[in-house]
This record gives structure tokens, C-alpha cells and sequence, in this order.
């Protein structure tokens, strides 16, 4: 009993002893939305015995739930905790841009432009605990601009002046090279094949959203199999897994249609959607290509876990297969599964290939000044890393 | 499954026929996995509608609206809304408008994004030192394939003469990466397909324990 309370007495003189955190100081994080605040203080002396710190602030409410809390108004059981940060940090961020939680108002949220009140206390070992600092107050502003992210906005600028320039020079007729992509030259062949058979052609945009860059792509090569299809008089099949790409696919096909001066082949059913979940889509899209008996499938744009599954069954009928995706993780499972593959990035150039539109040769030729950029920046930052061990350039290109 | 009860076994039979009978198509198409395949689609396809109502109708468009008062909703309403007139043959123009605001936004939002993750994190993770050791030699190795993997992504040149080798050497490397991706990933797989299983082989168990 008498170890006990002198253990007590201990721990309370410890508490007593640890002194309260100094200078505390709020105020609008940097280069963010306007839900941030920045809490600077300063360093406790190794011999204070200071371990972590906990951040109070006064909850949020909206007006209809009353006026805002002040200090002087709060009861200590008003304040919440939000965050503990351990020794040597004197700073933390708190953010938060939820409004509600669930059904309620969530008590942690910063408004944009509202004033919101903070204090520390210093925790040391045990259970010992700081007084708290006196409470201070800052206000959460949105920044339009981000100080640091300078290096992007250089790289979109040099990208965008380029991409002007070479759209510029392409439609003023000047002839820019692109490669030939070996998978692109064999569409031809899989069509008239698809045609000789009198079988349909399969056409999967994938599982992304009309949004993502390598399904606008896609659409380029749609546009491309189905202007063929219409002039050979081939069924073209385009299941989709998301209305606007359902829209847009139809939108594509259509025009492909009357481009090749055959609009009364057009037919809107064949362009359809089944399931915007994963893997009923491609249980459905599977059992088509036997139904259907496929002699050719394209797979075009953004793809998940489902690449191998649709690849492989395409394979069991002996399709054509021709793919091409951004998604790193999924270009083994098409270049494994399929007669031609567009890895990554050839799937841009493909559609400004088949295109040969100003609009899509010009950023083409645009990215590749760029990437030689990129090139030339990390051989002359690996050396000067190694040669003068200094990280000018490593810092510059540093991403915020 | 042990000691499960008559509900338990129920549902649980009900998990185990319909994947044999997705298995089935392994074998060949027929009539069970039509069945299966088509509940598949049409419960999804539910469960999907019945989500976007509460996850985005309820939340983004009634609850805001009506019951917050927060008016600007209305534009995405009204977006939203010229989509259906795309059913019209006179006014189908009008659907253009939300697929132009729908592309163009995510297009605004993306490209400063790739410019740091793709490029800038990247190439901030590729710039480092070369030092004298095992590590340094591997990384000095790791440097030349991706110097040489970027190469192969230039169209505007043919790949002949210094180009021709280094993109060569660029695409062995990503198939050597590519390869590696793979096995790991059909590893996982295979621990799919084991968990799937190690079910049939569980209700299979606690079936026979609660019959005999």
C-alpha cells in the first residue's frame, strides 16, 4: 500500500513537473483547399522529459446547432482531441474537409473562412500530462495557387507550347514521322479475316470510364474497326460496363458508319451495356465470344484483374486477338494472351496514327520532345548525384 | 463451417452449386452456367442501381437540394438531365454538352496529376547516385533499362542505328519486368482459386457431418 501511494505521489509530482508546451501558434496551411490549419511550437528541452504532444481543438457545429464555440464559453469537456504527435515534432496539420460523418456533423471539420481555437499539452512518460497552452485561433483560407508545385506547371506549359507548335506545323502540311506499331498494321488483316468467316467482331473498351485517356484512345481505334467493318459489311460487337461509355461508344460507331457511307448498317443494339461489376461483365463477354463465335476481338483501353480472363477465353475460340492498355500491371497478362499487344504509351500513338489528325499527331510529336527531356534530366542528374554528390537537380524536379 | 446451422447450410449450398456451375464453363458452355451467368448480371446490375440512388441520387441530388438548400447541385442536375436527349433525334446535340463537361473536367484534373505521378515521382525516384557497391551495380543496371525502356516510347524515329539497339534493349527489359509480373500475379490467382476450394471442400465437410 505505502509502495502504492508513493508510486502515486511520484506519478503526480511528475505531471506537476511537466511543463506545458511554449509558443504555440496557428494559421492557415499553405497551398491547400481552405481545410487546413498549420500549429507550429516550440521544442520542449530533452530534460523536460516530453515524449508526444496532443492537439485539442474546439468542435464544429453549423449555425443552425448554435453559435460557434470560443474559449471562454467551452467547458473543458467541449474540446476534442485530434491528433498526437510524437517527439521531435513541433508542428502538426490539422485537416479536415468532411462535413459529415454518416448522418451527423462531423465535430473535426474546418470550414473554409471559419475560425477555429487549438491547445497542446505536453504527455511524458506514463501517464504524466503538460498543463494546457493557452488556447489560440486561426482561420482555414483556400490558396488558388500551390507555391511548390512550379515544376508542374513548367512541364504542362513546355507541353502545351509544343503541342500547339506541332498541331500548328501539322495542319500547315508539313509531314510528321511516326513509326509503324505492329499490332496497328494487323487490323486490317483481323477484319478482313472476321470477314471471310462471316463471324462478328468483338470490341472491349474495358472496365475504366469515359473519362480515362486510354479509353479515349480507344475510341480512335473503334472509330478505325468500325469505319472498316462498315464497308466490309461485318457485325461488330461493343459490350460496355458504363453508360457514358455506352453513349459515346454508339456516338463513335455511328459516325464511323456514315463516314464510310453506309448508315443504314448501323445498329445501336449491337453497341450495348451489361453490368458496371467486374467480373459479371466479363462472365458475360466471355459466354458472347462462344455465342457469338468471335473471329476477331480487340481489347482497347483501361483494364483490371479481368485482362487475363477475357484474353484466355478469346484464345479458347481461336480469335484474333489484338490489345493495347496503359495499365502496367496488365500488359504481361495481354502480351501472354494475345497475338499483338499495345504496351502503354503505343496506345496514344495508335490513335494519332490511324488518325493522322493534326490534333493527335502534334501532341504526339510534342510528348516525344518531352520524353527526351526526361531522358536527358535523369542521365545528367544520375551524374551529377555521383559524380558531385550534390541533388540540385533532384531538388528541382522534387513533386509536392 | 463447423456445426453450422440449417440456414447456414442453405446459403452456403447455394455458394457452392453456383460456383461449380461457374466452373463449368471451364468445360464448356451450357445451360447452367447461362442460368448463373445471366442471375449474375441481372443481381449486379441491381445492387449497382439500388447503390448509385443512394450513393450518388440521395447524396449529390436530393439531400443537398431539398433538405440543405445548396442550389449549385442543380448544374450537374441539369448536366445530368441533358443526357436523356440523346433519345431525341432533334435535340440529341444538347447530350453533347455533358460529355463535353465530363471529359474536359476529368481531362483538367489528370493532367497535372500524371505530370507529378507519372513523370515527376518517377524521375525524382530514378535520380540517385551511383556508388562503388553491389547495390550501385544493380542500380547501375536497373538506370540503363529504364534510360533504354524510354527509348523504345519515341515514335518519332525509326528504331534504327543507336535508337534500334537501345530500344531493343528497352523491350527485352520491360519483358523481363512484364515476366515477373506475371508469376506474381497468377500466384495470386492460384490462392484465389485455393480459398474457392478450400469452401467447396469446408461445406462439403460440415454437409456430410450434419446428414450422418
Amino acid at each position: 500500500m505505502l509502495v502504492l501511494v508513493l508510486l502515486l505521489g511520484a506519478a503526480l509530482a511528475a505531471a506537476q513537473e511537466l511543463p506545458a508546451p511554449r509558443g504555440l501558434s496557428a494559421r492557415d496551411n499553405p497551398n491547400d483547399a481552405g481545410h487546413g490549419i498549420l500549429l507550429e511550437w516550440k521544442a520542449a528541452p530533452e530534460t523536460d522529459g516530453v515524449v508526444a504532444y496532443e492537439i485539442y481543438r474546439l468542435p464544429w457545429r453549423p449555425a443552425e446547432e448554435g453559435a460557434p464555440w470560443t474559449p471562454a464559453q467551452a467547458p473543458d469537456s467541449a474540446w476534442i482531441l485530434t491528433g498526437t504527435v510524437p517527439i521531435p515534432a513541433t508542428s502538426y496539420v490539422d485537416m479536415d474537409d468532411e462535413v459529415r460523418l454518416g448522418a451527423n456533423y462531423n465535430p473535426g471539420y474546418i470550414p473554409r473562412g471559419g475560425v477555429v481555437h487549438y491547445r497542446i499539452r505536453a504527455m511524458g512518460p506514463g501517464d504524466a500530462l503538460s498543463a494546457f497552452t493557452p488556447p489560440v485561433t486561426a482561420t482555414a483560407h483556400g490558396d488558388w495557387w500551390h507555391t511548390q508545385r512550379w515544376n508542374v506547371l513548367v512541364i504542362a506549359l513546355l507541353l502545351g507550347v509544343l503541342m500547339v507548335y506541332f498541331i500548328r506545323r501539322s495542319k500547315e502540311g508539313a509531314e510528321l514521322y511516326i513509326r509503324p506499331i505492329p499490332g496497328l498494321q494487323r487490323i486490317d488483316e483481323a477484319i478482313g479475316r472476321a470477314t471471310e468467316m462471316g463471324r462478328p467482331i468483338l470490341f472491349v473498351l474495358g472496365t475504366g470510364t469515359a473519362g480515362d485517356v486510354a479509353t479515349l484512345a480507344a475510341y480512335t481505334i473503334l472509330a478505325r474497326v468500325a469505319e472498316r467493318t462498315a464497308e466490309y459489311q461485318t457485325k461488330l460487337l461493343v459490350p460496355v460496363n458504363e453508360p457514358v461509355m455506352m453513349v459515346m461508344a454508339q456516338a463513335t460507331v455511328k459516325e464511323a458508319y456514315l463516314k464510310a457511307g453506309r448508315p443504314e448498317v448501323y445498329n445501336p443494339d449491337n453497341i450495348f451495356y451489361i453490368s458496371a461489376m467486374q467480373f459479371p461483365y466479363v462472365a458475360a463477354v466471355n459466354a458472347l465470344m462462344l455465342r457469338e463465335k468471335t473471329a476477331t476481338n480487340f481489347y482497347m483501353g483501361v483494364f483490371h484483374a479481368e485482362s487475363l480472363l477475357l484474353a484466355e477465353a478469346g484464345s479458347v475460340t481461336g480469335s484474333i486477338q489484338i490489345s493495347g492498355t496503359d495499365r502496367v500491371p496488365q500488359i504481361p497478362f495481354f502480351v501472354a494472351a494475345t497475338d499483338y499487344t499495345l504496351i502503354g504509351e503505343e496506345l496514344y500513338a495508335a490513335s494519332a496514327y490511324l488518325a493522322q489528325d493534326p490534333k493527335l499527331v502534334g501532341p504526339l510529336k510534342a510528348q516525344d520532345l518531352v520524353k527526351a527531356g526526361i531522358l536527358i534530366v535523369a542521365i545528367l542528374g544520375v551524374l551529377e548525384a555521383t559524380i558531385l554528390g550534390s541533388g540540385f537537380i533532384s531538388n528541382l524536379i522534387e513533386p509536392h | 463451417m463447423e456445426g453450422a446451422t440449417t440456414g447456414e447450410l442453405f446459403w452456403g449450398g447455394i455458394a457452392a452449386l453456383v460456383t461449380l456451375a461457374i466452373f463449368s464453363f471451364l468445360y464448356k458452355d451450357n445451360p447452367v452456367f447461362k442460368v448463373v451467368e445471366r442471375i449474375w448480371v441481372g443481381v449486379t446490375t441491381g445492387y449497382w442501381t439500388m447503390l448509385l440512388y443512394h450513393t450518388s441520387f440521395t447524396d449529390k441530388v436530393i439531400t443537398p437540394i431539398f433538405e440543405r438548400g445548396q442550389y449549385f447541385y442543380l448544374f450537374p442536375v441539369i448536366l445530368g438531365i441533358l443526357m436523356w436527349f440523346r433519345l431525341s433525334k432533334t435535340y440529341g446535340f444538347l447530350a453533347r454538352y455533358s460529355l463535353a463537361f465530363y471529359i474536359g473536367i476529368s481531362t483538367g484534373i489528370f493532367i497535372p496529376l500524371t505530370i507529378k505521378t507519372a513523370i515527376l515521382y518517377q524521375l525524382h525516384g530514378t535520380i540517385r547516385p551511383i556508388e562503388p557497391t553491389w547495390t550501385g551495380l544493380m542500380f547501375a543496371l536497373a538506370f540503363i533499362g529504364i534510360i533504354c525502356s524510354l527509348s523504345y516510347f519515341f515514335f518519332s524515329k525509326e528504331h534504327k542505328g543507336l535508337l534500334g539497339v537501345s530500344s531493343k534493349i528497352g523491350i527485352y527489359t520491360l519483358m523481363i519486368g512484364f515476366g515477373t509480373g506475371f508469376g506474381l500475379t497468377v500466384m495470386g490467382r492460384v490462392a484465389l482459386l485455393g480459398q474457392r476450394v478450400s469452401f467447396l471442400h469446408d461445406y462439403i465437410a460440415s454437409l456430410l457431418g450434419a446428414l450422418f
